[in-house]
């Protein structure tokens, strides 16, 4: 049986799930509690959970964040919440210094079960400061899980495998889909073990991820009516990625684009693309070719802003590119 | 400027009864021994080639670890910095590990992942050996709330230096700690320098339990060179945690260079040696001497044992064998 969902009642019910079932699990970050969360994603639970598992924190993301890190090793199961991938810069350090590395540094004594959750990318007209895309910045790093939930079942599924892992995940929340809608099983269970193909086709290699899955898939709608069958990756796992998906679908289809909403110098596109060049070289019947955000600070106006990010035509173009 | 600290006037040498028994008193001594002989060889060891990497003494800071230490219980948490070998080896690890971590041996703490500056004993709860200046304040005061939540009586002790105090996650980690109430017992080691640069030269308020107090936390200051001092005044703040966090100031000086690449330019040798005069080893050895709690034959016969432990450790860690590099990714993630 499968039932219809919102992308944020997805999440909501997710957390909900985690904190009636294991009391080692709490909520953490800005405005989570008596606000409700910033994205509604809490409503709520102050009422239900109480002030000591819904903490509302004042605006320190470094001391939260390590806090996490700390409640962690102490032996709870924390949810972080940062507001956003742009504040989590201010937290940068607790991350990579210390919750990506204790495990090894350590030599196998502490790992840290944390997961840290924050809205991304761009495409609301809030501007630069609040408009970033790095989950490939995270994704370079050793030591953490990378998640980037793109679909309404994702949302519902990924959180209690992530708070299984005795590692530290962190879950990219793009704020473009918090208004998806989409049919879920009553039984959500996912992995966070690799990609996942969202749309089966023979001709193109479409992957992404996160905020621009819904565009890939809009674009593979518009190809198909022009006789283009395309083939939509949803990576899922930025970190470790799942090479084999993406060879699979590359090999089968011999052209692929990579969509990512970050900018195109040093991007997870470009680590896609490397994997593809060592692992499916010779598969190819064209380079390979991607869609990123334009290198610019987002800007705030809307037609800019539409400009300097990925869209439905820009993939549209670039599939054509490949058989021109 | 002047090199010379503006500390107008140092404090006389530490001095004044010993109020322990016999037996205490000289596992405070020997403690105290025990780290200066480790760091010694350390330092040769590092001359030699057999350490390498950073290596960061605490060589006149003694009292500090060996006498806070012994005011936490077991169970508590103990969070350091990159200049820990002492609180590890306080702490209760072997030096047999430390030193085999320091010649990054599969027998170290860490098996040869961390080194000098990450020391790890999940038996003993120590979190590391945090080579980011402030880096581990934020974890203390996480690893304080888990043992709220969970209804643990647990400290958890936070060791950092004077120049963390300017980093952000020191105020962010005390209004966090003071805000929740969180058992934190902030432990700072002003020794007057951050690397090279004073204190005043870096502290628009020199006075770092003012600063803490301004977080509404109440804030001891300790004479770092006073075994006694360190030790009892970590022993009222660990009995005020109760009500929340506790800031403790021991007042220190590192003899030697910050780290073995700094060629000291930044202070001046006789202010080094005005120190010693303080010395947390000599002048504690003469007062329990004059107590009549030690002779001059002990003290030689524990100085002799701290040396042979030591000795002891060098040979193991030379006898220690390196981690297959079929290892080497090993423990990224938990398997």
């Amino acid at each position: 049986m499968t039932r219809k969902l919102g992308y944020r009642e997805a999440m909501r019910e997710a957390m909900h799930e985690a904190l009636a079932s294991d009391p080692r699990v709490f909520l953490m970050g800005e405005d989570v509690g008596r606000y409700g969360g910033t994205y509604a994603f809490s409503k709520g639970f102050l009422d239900e959970f109480g002030p000591e598992r819904i903490r509302d924190t004042p605006l320190s993301e470094l001391a939260f964040v390590g806090a996490g890190i700390g409640a962690a090793l102490g032996g709870l199961r924390p949810i972080v919440e940062v507001m956003t991938v742009n504040f989590s810069l201010l937290a940068l350090d607790q991350i990579v210094n210390t919750a990506a590395l204790y495990r090894h540094m350590s030599g196998g004594q502490f790992s840290v079960p944390l997961v840290i959750r924050m809205a991304t990318g761009a495409g609301r007209q809030v501007a630069a400061q609040h408009s970033h895309s790095l989950e490939g910045w995270y994704a370079h790093i050793p030591g953490i899980k990378v998640l980037a939930p793109a679909t309404v079942e994702d949302a519902r599924g990924m959180l209690a495998p992530a708070l299984a892992d005795p590692d530290p995940v962190v879950i990219f929340e793009h704020a473009g889909l918090f208004n998806l809608e989409g049919e879920v099983p009553d039984d959500c269970t996912v992995d966070i073990a690799g990609a996942k193909v969202r749309r089966g086709g023979t001709a193109v290699s479409i992957i992404t991820y996160g905020g621009s899955l819904p565009k890939a898939l809009a674009a593979a709608e518009t190809l198909a009516a022009e006789g283009v069958d395309a083939e939509v990756v949803d990576l899922r796992v930025l970190r470790p990625l799942d090479t084999a998906t993406i060879v699979a679908s590359v090999a089968k289809c011999r052209r692929a684009v990579i969509v990512d909403e970050g900018w195109r110098s040093g991007s997870l596109a470009a680590e896609v693309m490397a994997r593809i060049m060592e692992n499916a070289f010779f598969e190819l019947d064209a380079p390979v070719a991607r869609v990123c955000s334009e290198e610019v600070p987002i800007p705030y106006a809307r037609h800019l802003e539409e400009a300097a990010l990925p869209q439905p035509e820009k993939i549209v173009a670039a599939v054509k590119g490949l058989f021109a | 400027m002047s090199a010379q600290v503006a500390q107008v006037e140092l404090a006389p040498p530490p001095s004044g009864p010993v109020p322990y028994p016999r037996e205490f008193s000289i596992q405070l001594l020997t403690d105290m021994v025990r780290i200066r002989r480790l760091e010694e060889k350390c330092a040769e060891l590092y001359g030699a080639g057999k350490i390498r990497g950073f290596l960061h003494l605490y060589i006149g800071e003694e009292a500090v670890a060996a006498g806070a230490l012994p005011a936490l219980a077991p169970g508590d948490n103990v969070v350091a910095t990159y200049r820990e070998h002492g609180h590890a080896l306080v702490r209760g690890m072997s030096m047999n590990a430390i030193m085999a971590e320091m010649y990054g041996k599969r027998e170290g703490c860490a098996r040869g992942r961390g080194g000098s500056m990450h020391l790890f004993d999940s038996a003993t709860r120590l979190y590391g050996g945090n080579a980011i200046v402030g880096g581990g304040l934020p974890l203390a005061t996480g690893l304080a709330l888990a043992a709220r939540m969970q209804h643990e009586d647990r400290v958890t002790a936070c060791f950092f230096g004077d120049g963390a105090v300017a980093e952000g996650a020191f105020h962010e980690s005390l209004n966090l700690a003071a805000l929740w109430k969180l058992p934190v017992l902030f432990c700072c080691e002003n020794n007057l320098y951050g690397m090279g640069t004073a204190i005043e030269r870096a502290e628009s308020q020199t006075d770092l339990c003012a600063k803490a107090r301004s977080y509404d936390m109440p804030a001891l200051s300790a004479d770092g060179m006073d075994i006694v001092s360190a030790y009892e005044t970590t022993k009222e703040a660990v009995a005020m945690i109760g009500q929340g966090p506790v800031f403790v100031e021991y007042r220190t000086y590192r003899y030697r260079a910050h780290s073995m690449f700094d060629a000291e330019l930044y202070r001046q040798k006789a202010e080094v040696e005005e120190w010693k005069t303080r010395g947390p080893i000599h002048t504690f050895t003469a007062r329990l001497k004059a107590e009549g709690k030690l002779t001059e034959e002990e003290f030689l016969a524990l100085d002799a044992r701290a040396a042979a432990e030591v000795a002891a450790a060098v040979a193991f860690a030379e006898a220690g064998t390196w981690e297959p590099v079929e290892d080497l990714l090993k423990d990224v993630h938990t398997p």
